[in-house]
């Protein structure tokens, strides 16, 4: 069981590892933000007393790239099965838990990684940690997010035939999972609904929960974060292991 | 002889549309067995079928003494599949294809290695084994699909038109690779094509299906005498008519089909 989770996993990497251009790719919106965003309303933020907006938005950055990554890997689903390679996972004499598990774990790597490649971009843009010992409780965060939002990639994949309906998925979860998430703003004294909004945006304890490590400011609490973190996780494992056993070719 | 596929009365309804209609045949174990149809008749329905990836609406099927159904795993194992569409990983090179396959597959690590250099110089890419697939031809990608169904000595090796695009040469090479096995390694095959020259050199059986029901079976010669034509094509043209098949399939040729059972 094992080595076929394993195999999994290591396909993942290699498919992530052999594509430069994707690398490149999706590391240029984190940038572009980081940039424009922390710069830009850098001054701004400062007068209204909120601080440096560069140590405050670099968590939520991370989670955006964590989100978009970990997504994207679940629905990579969609061109295995365009491209037929589904198939042959299909037919094996395996479990189709155990090929989830193997994909969720690998696409989850790929995100971490692509995290951390943001986090090391954002020291250079001026990001400090708070404390360099919390630095492996926000990864811990990381790793929960993209595991995450790879099952949940899955599960809609599990569900889509084909890539024609990405384009309501990109705007109408991708896109309201991240503005409403607390990555761009700080989550205290917001509108009712908004701050309703936030609080069950599961991407809010991902930024929340990297805020406070990196940080050390947190609108729920770091402990909270995790503890959410953790029972959405396996929430979603349970529904996109489920839609995923239900796919028929 | 011994039954390694019995197919009775298999069944698979689409909502309401029957894709395939009590169908029932046998494959002997050894045999090369060649199922026959127009587009759309139902051949790849059964085979995903057979090969587990749908589930029946009725009927019964045996592969190899397991069923599909409630014998998943050791159904699985009893065969290898090349499907009509591609299925490698072309960001993948052959050989990490077939340690892929070899891995899901439960092949021993000791013996895996050996096993996948053996199928690579059995196909002839051995030389391109550490190449990405995404950078070989239509050709190269069946040839490793081969080596890749074979990989794990399956008993029974599907084809859903495993020559289709590929030029003559090619199909020639495939095919006697599939006869060498065959007749090296005992091992069953089964599969589909719309070259009718190609199920006639090949096959010992046939069988035609088209609507859904198995029209015909028997050797390519018992068709041609019944049909009195003097190729399978022929005879494949004359159980199943002239007409260019749509996918939608009208009363009228329901009718005509009838016919054509009641006359053979």
């Amino acid at each position: 069981m094992l080595d076929v989770i394993y195999i999994l996993w290591l396909r993942q990497l290699k498919r992530y590892l052999r594509s430069r251009s994707r690398i490149v790719g999706s590391l240029g919106q984190p940038v572009l933000f980081l940039i424009a965003l922390g710069f830009g309303f850098g001054p701004i933020y400062a007068r209204a007393g909120g601080g440096s907006y560069i140590q405050f938005l670099t968590p939520g950055i991370i989670a955006m790239s964590v989100l978009f990554t970990s997504i994207f890997s679940g629905i990579e689903i969609i061109w295995d099965r365009q491209f037929g390679f589904l198939k042959e996972t299909l037919v094996a004499p395996v479990s189709r838990l155990e090929i989830m598990i193997g994909r969720t774990l690998g696409g989850a790597t790929v995100a971490t990684i692509q995290g951390l490649i943001v986090f090391v971009i954002s020291i250079v843009a001026g990001f400090r940690p708070d404390n360099i010992f919390n630095v492996f409780l926000g990864v811990i965060v990381m790793i929960l997010t993209a595991i995450l939002f790879t099952a949940l990639g899955t599960a809609i994949a599990s569900v889509l035939e084909d890539m024609q309906g990405f384009q309501l998925i990109m705007n109408f979860l991708i896109m309201p999972l991240f503005f409403l998430s607390g990555a761009l703003f700080p989550l205290e004294g917001l509108p009712p609904v908004l701050a309703f909004i936030t609080s069950i945006d599961p991407l809010s304890y991902g930024v929340d929960g990297m805020r406070g490590a990196l940080t050390g400011a947190s609108h729920f609490g770091t402990g909270t974060d995790i503890a959410i973190l953790s029972l959405m996780t396996l929430v979603l494992l349970g529904i996109g292991s489920y839609l995923f056993s239900k796919i028929q070719i | 002889m011994n039954s390694i596929i019995k197919v009775s009365n298999l069944t698979k309804k689409f909502n309401g549309f029957v894709a395939v209609d009590h169908i029932s045949f046998q494959v002997e174990e050894g045999e090369i067995f060649a199922f026959l149809g127009p587009n759309g008749a139902g051949k790849t329905t059964t085979i995903k079928m057979l090969t587990t990836l749908l589930l029946p609406t009725s009927g019964s099927i045996m592969l190899n003494g397991f069923d599909p159904v409630r014998e998943q795993a050791q159904a699985r194992r009893s065969f290898g599949i090349v499907f009509q569409d591609p299925s490698l990983d072309d960001e993948l090179t052959a050989k990490e294809n077939l340690e892929f396959h070899g891995v899901l597959y439960k092949v021993p690590s000791v013996l895996l290695k050996k096993r996948i250099d053996e199928m690579l110089k059995f196909v002839e890419l051995w030389d391109r084994r550490d190449h990405l697939v995404k950078t070989f031809s239509g050709g190269m990608k069946r040839r490793l699909e081969i080596a890749r169904g074979l990989l794990h000595h399956p008993k029974i090796f599907f084809l859903d038109e495993p020559t289709l695009g590929l030029d003559p040469q090619t199909r020639n090479h495939l095919w006697s690779y599939l006869q060498n096995l065959n007749n090296q390694e005992k091992i069953t095959i089964f599969f589909t094509t719309h070259y009718m020259e190609e199920a006639e050199k090949i096959a010992q059986r046939v069988a035609v299906i088209d609507y859904g029901k198995i029209i015909v079976q028997g050797t390519p010669a018992s068709l041609k005498a019944k049909t009195k034509t003097k190729s399978l094509e022929e005879a494949f043209l004359v159980l199943t008519g002239h007409g260019i098949r749509e996918e939608e399939v009208t009363s009228l040729d329901r009718l005509r089909l009838r016919r054509r059972m009641w006359r053979h």
